[in-house]
């Protein structure tokens, strides 16, 4: 029976690749923070699919996680994990709230690179795998409006880059997955989106880029044109934008 | 704190359009939140808003969107016990519990509201005069309210506030989880009867004998001239069994699907007018001769409009209004007859006018459904259409009758107190776990429940 991990099971997005799973007919092992809304999120994968659905406390920020999550995956063992946790906080006010700050980058960056140490490890050690982490187009380049929260995802996107070619060889497959505006509760309310995608759209578009063994992808497909012109605008221009 | 954003709402009638600041919580704990420390003033949950007129709406004031709470929680599928959060619609609890053998006690005409939004209306179906309400198949439910934060309550724990709650139209708090009971079933299908009647006591005559069948229903014509009005067609039906369900598939419990149609725009306000309603009711009543025993699955006979998706925008942007009273059973059948009269009088077309028999009232002050008759009608909004709406509304009244909450756009205070004897009642519950009026909807404050009018 296939077992996926999925890290920061009670996000939004999280919530759609949970159901998506569960009708495959995936086992679960959920990890998030919130003890009870983990349990309702996995209740009702097991209800709705009959699935086994474990819970697993997991907070990005707590280093006691990669003990949790190495027991986890040898108690339990996963054939992929996806990685669906985030913090986008005020950008406004990380600018200038150093603790906000360095909090964005903990949870969104080092808690994913802790997070996966023992995970590529034990998928490496089985020879078989995917691992597939939501990135973001604001690490495609940074931008005033959010580049605390784009900094540590270009890290992300970079690290996951690295761990591609390492497991190139030990049959682990690593998908990018590059999303731009999703309509979760981290973004609801903000003005000045547009395209935006559903938590259902991106959790298919990901399901199907793990299917298909891709290396980055993004969702929806329209924002990798968009990236490749964010990025080949030379810096001094760049810089005078309002982005 | 969960974000607002600001949208114009309306119910499933479009009409009334109110601005309201929509937070959409994805946890049970930020409801609460929300409820006690919320930025807005008042508060009011909303489902997938099937509700037709201002139920869940609230004027320049806060909505809490439930339906991102929509997590099965619990299933005992030997005793047919579910346990959900409120946002669940009724689809997703068909498509889990039929497959195993178990349907709703009660549904809706439509699946797609949520269950919170049922128990806030306290909706009925088919089977009123068999199985009562909804609240009847309800065994508990947790509650976020403002002063006492998360309870529970049932029939036996605090039945006051369980009763105010279930038909309260969410003045009481957001229902966050709820268990109900199903019934077990062996087929998805319904063997159903199907008679055609000349007049209005035809059908009221035929209705009656109905009273063996689980599910019974009459269409109405109310727009046939003279003695024809309130000719129709009467349905009644049972849950056919797995073995008599085989004539017609090999998998019992595995209804056709039925891809819906979305009607493709909003049609001129001229294609529904009262002529073209005239010819279209006469047809209709053509086309449904008698049937006895026909096999028909769950779909066409619970969810027949569900089909077209978007069906309330047939009726143009200007919308319109939905009349559902309740009269009761001593005057019935002359006052339905009344209420027939009132409508053909009026140059309103009332199409889809329903009529079902009720059973027993249950304790809620704001419970709609009494022993009688349900008449609903819808009635597109063209000039002169509020005011027969509001015309229908006292007769109601004056008839001994109520007005159906979730579907209503017109009442205003004094007619509330007029149909709902116990809003005192009711208010003396809500105070206990909303002292500040934490919770309110542009229906309320209509009818004079929250505001200056109900304090």
């Amino acid at each position: 029976m296939t077992r996926t991990l999925v890290l920061g099971a009670t996000s939004t997005i999280a919530r759609s690749i949970v159901r998506l799973l569960g009708a495959r007919g995936h086992d679960l092992t959920l990890a998030a923070r919130d003890p009870e809304e983990s349990e309702a999120v996995a209740s009702d994968a097991t209800i709705r699919y009959g699935v086994e659905a474990a819970t697993v406390p997991f907070d990005a920020l707590e280093e006691d996680h990669v003990a949790t999550l190495k027991a986890a995956v040898e108690e339990h063992p996963i054939d992929g994990a996806i990685a669906c946790f985030g913090l986008l906080g005020d950008q406004e006010r990380a600018r200038h709230e150093a603790a906000l700050a360095r909090g964005i980058i903990h949870v969104n960056h080092t808690g994913l690179v802790s997070a996966l140490t023992p995970i590529a490890d034990h998928l490496a050690d089985r020879g078989q795998g995917s691992i597939a982490v939501l990135s973001s187009m604001a690490g495609e380049r940074g931008r005033a409006s959010n580049y605390p929260y784009g900094a540590a995802k270009a890290g992300v996107t970079t690290f996951l880059a690295g761990l591609r070619q390492r497991l190139h060889g030990q049959g682990v497959q690593v998908t990018t997955i590059i999303p731009g505006f999703v309509d979760t509760r981290m973004t609801y309310g903000q003005d000045g989106m547009f395209l935006v995608a559903s938590p259902e759209d991106v959790a298919r578009a990901t399901l199907r880029a793990i299917d298909k063994g891709k290396d980055v992808a993004y969702v929806p497909w329209f924002w990798r044109p968009v990236s490749w012109l964010l990025r080949a605008v030379p810096e001094g221009v760049f810089k005078r934008l309002d982005l | 704190m969960p974000a607002h954003t600001s949208k114009d709402l309306t119910g499933w009638g479009r009409y009334p359009v109110h601005r309201c600041h929509v937070a959409r919580p994805e946890a049970q704990a930020s409801v609460t939140r929300l409820l006690q420390q919320g930025d807005q003033a008042t508060y009011i949950p909303r489902g997938l808003g099937r509700s037709y007129g201002d139920a869940a709406l609230n004027e320049d004031g806060g909505i809490i969107d439930k339906t991102r709470l929509d997590r099965l929680l619990a299933f005992d599928a030997e005793e047919g016990l579910l346990r959900v959060e409120a946002g669940v619609p009724f689809s997703d609890l068909l498509a889990v519990c039929l497959p195993r053998g178990w349907f709703p006690a009660v549904t809706p005409g439509t699946q797609h509201v949520t269950v919170g939004g049922a128990l806030a209306a306290n909706v009925h179906g088919k089977n009123h005069h068999t199985d009562g309400a909804i609240a009847d198949h309800v065994e508990q439910i947790t509650l976020a309210t403002p002063a006492r934060g998360v309870v529970t309550c049932s029939p036996t724990e605090d039945p006051e506030l369980f009763w105010a709650t279930l038909g309260g139209m969410g003045l009481t708090g957001a229902i966050l989880t709820a268990t109900l009971r199903l019934r077990p079933v062996t087929s998805a299908y319904i063997h159903m009867d199907r008679r055609q009647t000349r007049d209005l006591d035809g059908t009221l005559d035929t209705l009656a004998t109905t009273d063996a069948s689980t599910y019974s229903v009459a269409w109405i014509d109310a727009l046939a001239p003279g003695s024809s009005r309130g000719r129709g067609i009467v349905v009644s039906g049972d849950h056919a069994t797995g073995e008599q369900a085989l004539e017609v598939t090999k998998a019992p419990l595995d209804p056709p699907s039925r891809a819906s149609r979305r009607l493709p725009m909003t049609p001129a306000s001229w294609v529904l007018s009262r002529q073209t309603a005239r010819v279209f009711n006469a047809i209709y009543h053509q086309a449904h001769g008698p049937r006895q025993g026909e096999l028909v699955d769950l779909d066409r006979f619970f969810y027949p409009l569900d089909a077209l998706d978007g069906w309330n925008r047939v009726y143009g942007d200007r919308g319109f209004l939905q009349h559902q009273a309740v009269l009761p059973k001593t005057t019935g059948r002359e006052a339905v007859q009344a209420q027939l009269e009132h409508v053909a009088e009026s140059s309103i077309g009332a199409y889809l006018a329903v009529l079902k028999r009720m059973g027993p009232a249950d304790p809620g002050p704001l419970s709609f459904p009494m022993a009688g008759y349900t008449l609903a009608l819808d009635l597109p909004r063209e000039p002169g259409s509020e005011t027969v709406a509001r015309d229908l509304a006292e007769l109601t009244a004056d008839q001994g009758g109520r007005v159906y909450l979730a579907k209503d756009a017109v009442l205003d205070h004094e007619l509330l107190e007029a149909m709902y004897p116990e809003t005192d009642r009711f208010r003396q519950v809500k105070d206990r776990v909303d002292p500040d009026q934490r919770l309110a909807s542009s229906l309320s404050d209509r009818v004079g429940l929250t505001g200056e009018a109900g304090r």
